[in-house]
């Protein structure tokens, strides 16, 4: 029994294993193989100094747990228990897999060694896994974002019931046994926290609700470092909880169990199981058939806005689904209009500045007279939203030679705009290479409209969003190594 | 060996669970530890500290004893589903309760910015586009969430009295014979 103490004991022991795990972080267990005395033979004045003691003060307090939520006879809910808090946490535990690949794969497609892009800056060593980040296929980022959201989002109902499943261990009684309990009760704020801290920042940033007092980037990677820290300890601790979990009831079984025939399940040592359970009022059958139906509603209200086509339309609640949708135009996250373009901006006195082994200014009309190329793209935004689209421009190889850079290894991408932590971007030699990279002048089969980039904006296959930098007017190549 | 043994034991006694429990707890804080260095580094660690003990304690100490309550609440006041008519009990009402409110509560805990539009300014900004629709949508969505709920219950207690109807003529013809 590896676990013992840490994950509980019947009630009945409790006060004597923390008494003497309280002896022994005391130092007072010097001398004390042999049994406690019975008091009872004692003089009076002896019997209350023993009572009045600081030690049996504090072991009565332990023994005796305050009313409310720390006696177990609060908790009644018939549908508590290791199978169901199992079954909850294997669903997580893929799920947040999926999570945390996509999270880091989106840390990845910022290219963030390359000097002008970290938004995150130190934590060096947790960026072990970075690579250069492919262009092809086109839809991987589209893929990538849209499942790390919608995923996401479809989580929260779990999450939740996972939470409520276990939340009677927040008020164990005593609140320490041992100090491996301790550790590990310290542990869960990691996981805790770090699960509700990366659901709420994430579904607040895709709503452009910046009301948190940290950049997004910073405080969600390194949040899921955290989380991810403690969700690897939490799974190899709890594992053989998990597998006596799932095999404790059969799942077809539960699935067929009406509410009449609902039954508690077996005691647990973890004590997850109510004491004294409840009559149910909806089958545990029901109870997984809402979660399954919330994550569902969750999810089918806001895939739209990343499948894109006539599911745009579905999706209610997506921040560039119906709505998007319905304005007739391709989303976007950045207007002109909150940039502050002017029109001097993108007048007759607009000019594309191409640095290299020489410097060239050109107006549009000259960029527009260069060979056009033409591929069809998706935008994708890391909010999770996407679409394609068919752009069509000059080719980012053209524009490096005409700047005498025959071989490019990179290009620093700028914008009009002033201000703003995306107005430039750093590309890397396989984004500058693919042959669909472009600095696109059209959009389906029309001039950019300004909120898209007017008069010129570079598209890169599976970069983020805001690597397609919109108003360019400058960029600069660098000559392979 | 035995002093390997020997060691465990110790650390057993003294700590509470086996060395690898400590040895894995310790990585965990250690990296982190690490994580969160990275945070101090950007010169962000106030409020990402506070941000994680306010999540817990809003979730743990907030959402989950004020949703637990209204249940305990709600299900005080319906009648309890075993004495009431229509007998032989029917289904229980809770549940057709339950289901739409979690539901139209889970959208409004997700979408709350952009349905009260908190975020609409900001939003405006990144998508030209207004929130205004949101509310609206979200109480379309919970109002059809209720008439199917209502239209499930409505069929769950034709389907319940049909049961008990056969069930009573299946009595009386026991008695009868």
């Amino acid at each position: 029994m590896p676990y013992d103490i840490v994950t509980g004991q019947p009630s009945g022991c409790a006060s004597a294993s923390i008494l003497a795990s309280f002896r022994i972080m005391t130092g007072k267990a010097t001398r004390r193989g042999r049994p406690r005395r019975d008091d009872r033979g004692g003089t009076p004045l002896g019997r209350m100094t023993e009572l009045l003691s600081p030690r049996a003060l504090v072991s009565r307090l332990l023994s005796h747990p305050p009313p409310g939520p720390f006696r177990p006879s609060t908790w009644r809910s018939p549908l508590r228990g290791l199978w169901l808090t199992s079954v909850l946490g294997l669903v997580l535990l893929g799920g947040l897999a999926v999570m945390a690949v996509t999270g880091l794969a989106s840390y990845a497609s910022y290219n963030p060694r390359l000097p002008g892009n970290d938004q995150t800056p130190g934590g060096h060593l947790l960026k072990f896994y970075l690579f250069s980040w492919p262009t092809d296929p086109a839809w991987l980022y589209r893929v990538n974002q849209g499942i790390h959201v919608t995923l996401g989002l479809a989580l929260l109902p779990v999450v939740l019931t996972k939470l409520w499943s276990v939340l009677p261990r927040l008020f164990s009684w005593p609140p320490v046994r041992s100090a491996a309990q301790a550790l590990e009760r310290l542990s869960l704020v990691m996981i805790v926290g770090g699960v509700l801290f990366e659901f709420a920042t994430g579904i607040l940033n895709i709503q452009n609700f910046y009301v948190f007092p940290f950049s997004f980037y910073t405080a969600h990677l390194y949040g899921a470092w955290v989380f991810i820290a403690g969700l690897v300890t939490h799974v190899i601790l709890k594992f053989p909880h998990l597998r006596a979990g799932l095999r404790s009831r059969s799942l077809r079984r539960e699935l067929r169990t009406p509410l009449s025939a609902t039954q508690p399940e077996a005691p647990d040592p973890a004590g997850l199981r109510a004491v004294a359970p409840a009559a149910p009022t909806i089958s545990r059958r029901g109870l997984l058939a809402a979660v399954a139906g919330g994550s569902l509603t969750l999810a089918a209200l806001v895939a739209g806005q990343s499948i894109g086509g006539w599911t745009r339309r579905t999706a209610l609640f997506a921040p560039r689904g119906l709505s998007a949708a319905q304005s007739g135009d391709l989303p976007v996250n950045r207007t002109a209009a909150t940039i502050g373009l002017t029109d001097a901006d993108v007048g007759p006195a607009y000019r594309l500045v191409l640095v290299g082994a020489r410097q060239v200014s050109l107006t549009r009309e000259q960029v527009a007279a260069l060979p056009q190329r033409s591929a069809v793209l998706p935008i994708a935004c890391v909010e999770g939203w996407s679409v394609a689209a068919r752009w069509s421009g000059v080719a980012l190889t053209d524009l490096a030679r005409l700047a005498g850079v025959n071989h490019p290894g990179g290009a620093f991408v700028e914008s009009i705009e002033r201000k703003g932590p995306f107005r430039t971007a750093d590309l890397s030699a396989a984004q500058v290479n693919d042959p669909r990279s472009m600095l696109a002048l059209r959009v389906n089969g029309a001039d950019l409209p300004r909120d898209h980039g007017y008069p010129a904006r570079t598209v890169i296959p599976d970069a983020p969003g805001v690597h397609n930098t919109k108003w360019v007017n400058k960029i600069t190549f660098t000559e392979q190594a | 060996m035995t002093g390997l043994t020997g060691l465990t034991g110790r650390v057993r006694r003294w700590y509470g669970a086996h060395p690898l429990h400590l040895l894995a707890l310790l990585a965990a804080f250690t990296l982190a530890g690490y994580a969160v260095r990275a945070v101090v580094t950007a010169g962000q660690w106030r409020g990402f500290a506070v941000w994680f003990v306010v999540a817990i304690v809003a979730h743990d100490l907030l959402l989950f004893p004020m949703y637990s309550l209204a249940d305990l609440s709600v299900r005080r006041l319906l009648p309890p589903s075993t004495s009431s008519p229509p007998s032989p009990p029917g289904p229980p009402v809770i549940n057709y309760l339950r289901i739409p409110v979690a539901f139209s509560l889970l959208l409004l805990v997700v979408w709350f910015p952009l349905i009260l539009g908190l975020s609409a300014g900001t939003y405006h900004r990144a998508s030209g586009l207004t929130a205004q629709p949101y509310l609206w949508r979200w109480l379309a969505v919970t109002g059809a969430l209720f008439l199917a709920s209502a239209a499930s219950y409505a069929v769950a207690l034709r389907r319940a009295s049909a049961r008990g109807r056969a069930r009573k003529a299946a009595l009386a013809a026991e008695r009868g014979r």
